[in-house]
């Protein structure tokens, strides 16, 4: 009877309704890594390739020439072959390192969307958790490993839990973002349909924050990598973190570079997985 | 083809009150509205901006609550969203993330259903849509984004639709166009509608009534009954009777907008045109 709504925000003229509609707000965001510079003729292809032989092959040839020793800087061939050569003990390491991502991030990502999922929905629980999780999300979780290997010891899991630490507030800003984009007209076709809370959800407001929630994942999964390696780099005898500071005690630098090679190649791979599902499954709002 | 003012109306609204609260005080957006619509009629509710135009069809559709007032489908009060209500919205609001098919489909998803795939395939060869079911809504035109919300709404077969000025984003080709499909359809389904607009040649050409509310708090403020046969022909729509009508009722939104205060408090007032 009493009416406690507030006023409704209808889009009062065409500009306004433009500016208001919601769902181009985080566009930028997306497109920052959706539509970036596309790669789309054989020719660009071409000149891409040809400025990384200008590239490598300079670096090689300006070490030689300088007679830089392999322990300050390895060419770029010293590196490659070390890549090849030491692959084999590697490629373990690069196994843990994946296994304590994969759990890590997806431990940390179902937390994070569980919990802006249920806090958007409450705006006065979101006010009082917004501060906390802000120092959640500036905080390095690197800082908390010395304390968890206290805790946990030298195995997998207190890497996991610096991985979910770091990865899962990432994730949560963003998608709490996401499902924050009400769109009344939206949300007032599904009830007149007479829609329940869980549909709205589901049908409306899930989809309408998947652009942001995939933004987050990505994110997190970066966030969670690089945590992965940091933590490896403070204790324990394993993972491609353990590798980098094994190698460059030993001044194994061209080892040491191949490990790093590693791990921009996973850097790359995350942020492609990421920018093809978003292609497949948010390009509606681009 | 009017039902007889004795008969029950399809849609009755009875002295609609909508207060909104608002940190800067208590805004009266509908005062005492009261409005009847009978079956198989389409009814115009034009007005000032921000009259209440919009929270009178949003009540009336079940998705605003009223302050106090009753809203009657059929003699029987609404208190919510109501299946035999179809909306149009403002700018045609399909869900981006859906091509056609999904977005028209998009109700029957709600209510459990199975798509009535006959009737759907009939209304969206009526609205020109045939082939277009795998598009996106950003692949769409103006135009045909509603087109394909007209479909959305009359697809569950409301006998009631409601139209939020569906037409005001459009160029005034595809909204003469626009207007000339709901003709149809209305010829068609007989549905009966309720349609706002800011334009008052559409009210004319699309309505049996044209409703005006005065400045907010939006109330009835007068009420013309549009004296020629539908559907209109473009011939109809030059003629002086047209054009007289036509200033008139301008006359009155102007006359609501400078002179809120001296609106009266009386019955809404019925002039006829003669043809």
């Amino acid at each position: 009877m009493s009416g406690g709504d507030a006023i409704p925000e209808f889009p009062k003229s065409k500009s306004g309704a433009k500016a208001g509609d919601g769902h181009e707000v985080s566009l930028t965001n997306l497109s920052a890594f959706a539509s970036g510079p596309g790669i789309r003729s054989g020719a660009e292809v071409a000149a891409i390739i040809a400025v990384a032989v200008v590239i490598i092959g300079g670096i090689e040839l300006a070490l030689r020439l300088f007679n830089v020793p392999h322990y300050i800087m390895p060419g770029p061939s010293a590196i490659a072959y070390a890549l090849y050569d030491e692959f084999p003990l590697i490629a373990p390491h690069l196994g843990y390192t994946l296994v304590e991502l994969v759990s890590g991030f997806s431990i940390g990502a179902i937390i994070g969307l569980v919990m802006a999922a249920v806090i958007t929905q409450f705006p006065f629980a979101e006010k009082i958790v917004a501060p906390y999780i802000l120092i959640l999300v500036t905080t390095p979780m690197l800082a908390l490993v010395p304390l968890l290997i206290l805790r946990f010891g030298f195995g997998y899991t207190p890497r996991i839990i610096a991985v979910a630490l770091a990865a899962g507030p990432m994730v949560m800003i963003n998608a709490a973002t996401g499902f924050r984009r009400v769109d009344s007209a939206k949300i007032a076709l599904a009830r007149s349909y007479g829609a329940s809370t869980l549909q709205i959800f589901w049908k409306i407001r899930a989809p309408m924050a998947l652009p942001m929630i995939l933004v987050g994942l990505m994110i997190g999964a970066i966030f969670g990598l690089l945590t992965a390696v940091g933590a490896e780099m403070v204790g324990g005898g394993f993972g491609l973190g353990n590798r980098l500071t094994t190698y460059s005690s030993m001044i194994q630098m061209p080892q040491f570079f191949a490990v790093v090679l590693i791990l921009s190649t996973l850097g790359i791979l995350i942020y492609v997985l990421f920018f093809l599902i978003g292609k497949k499954w948010a390009s509606w709002e681009a | 083809m009017n039902a007889g003012s004795a008969k029950t109306p399809k849609l009755g609204v009875q002295d609609a009150t909508k207060i909104y609260h608002t940190v800067s005080g208590d805004l009266l957006a509908l005062d005492r509205c009261s409005l009847d619509v009978h079956a198989n009629e389409i009814v115009s509710i034009v007005g000032p901006s921000g009259c209440g135009k919009t929270t009178l069809l949003w009540s009336m559709s079940g998705l605003h609550r009223l302050s106090s007032g009753t809203i009657r489908l059929d003699g029987r009060e609404i208190t919510g969203p109501h299946p035999d209500i179809g909306i149009v919205f403002q700018e045609a609001n399909l869900l981006p993330w859906r091509n056609l098919d999904a977005n028209i489909h998009f109700p029957f998803e709600i209510k459990g259903e199975k798509p009535d795939r006959a009737w759907i395939a009939h209304l969206v060869h009526r609205v020109g849509l045939d082939g277009f079911g795998g598009k996106f809504p950003r692949e769409l035109s103006g135009g045909m984004q509603q087109r394909a919300a007209i479909v959305r709404a009359l697809a569950l077969k409301p006998s009631v639709l409601l139209m939020d000025e569906p037409f005001g984003a459009l160029d005034s080709f595809t909204r003469e166009e626009m207007n000339r499909l709901v003709d149809e359809i209305w010829l068609d389904t007989k549905t009966t509608i309720v349609f706002i607009t800011h334009s008052i040649e559409e009210a004319i050409f699309l309505s049996d009534r044209v409703v005006v509310l005065s400045a907010r708090p939006g109330r009835v403020a007068k009420e013309y009954r549009v004296p020629f046969p539908r559907p209109r022909s473009l011939e109809i729509m030059a003629t002086k009777e047209v054009f007289d009508l036509t200033n008139i009722i301008k006359m009155d939104i102007v006359g609501e907008r400078i002179r809120p205060k001296a609106r009266e408090r009386g019955t809404a007032e019925i002039v006829r045109i003669r043809p």
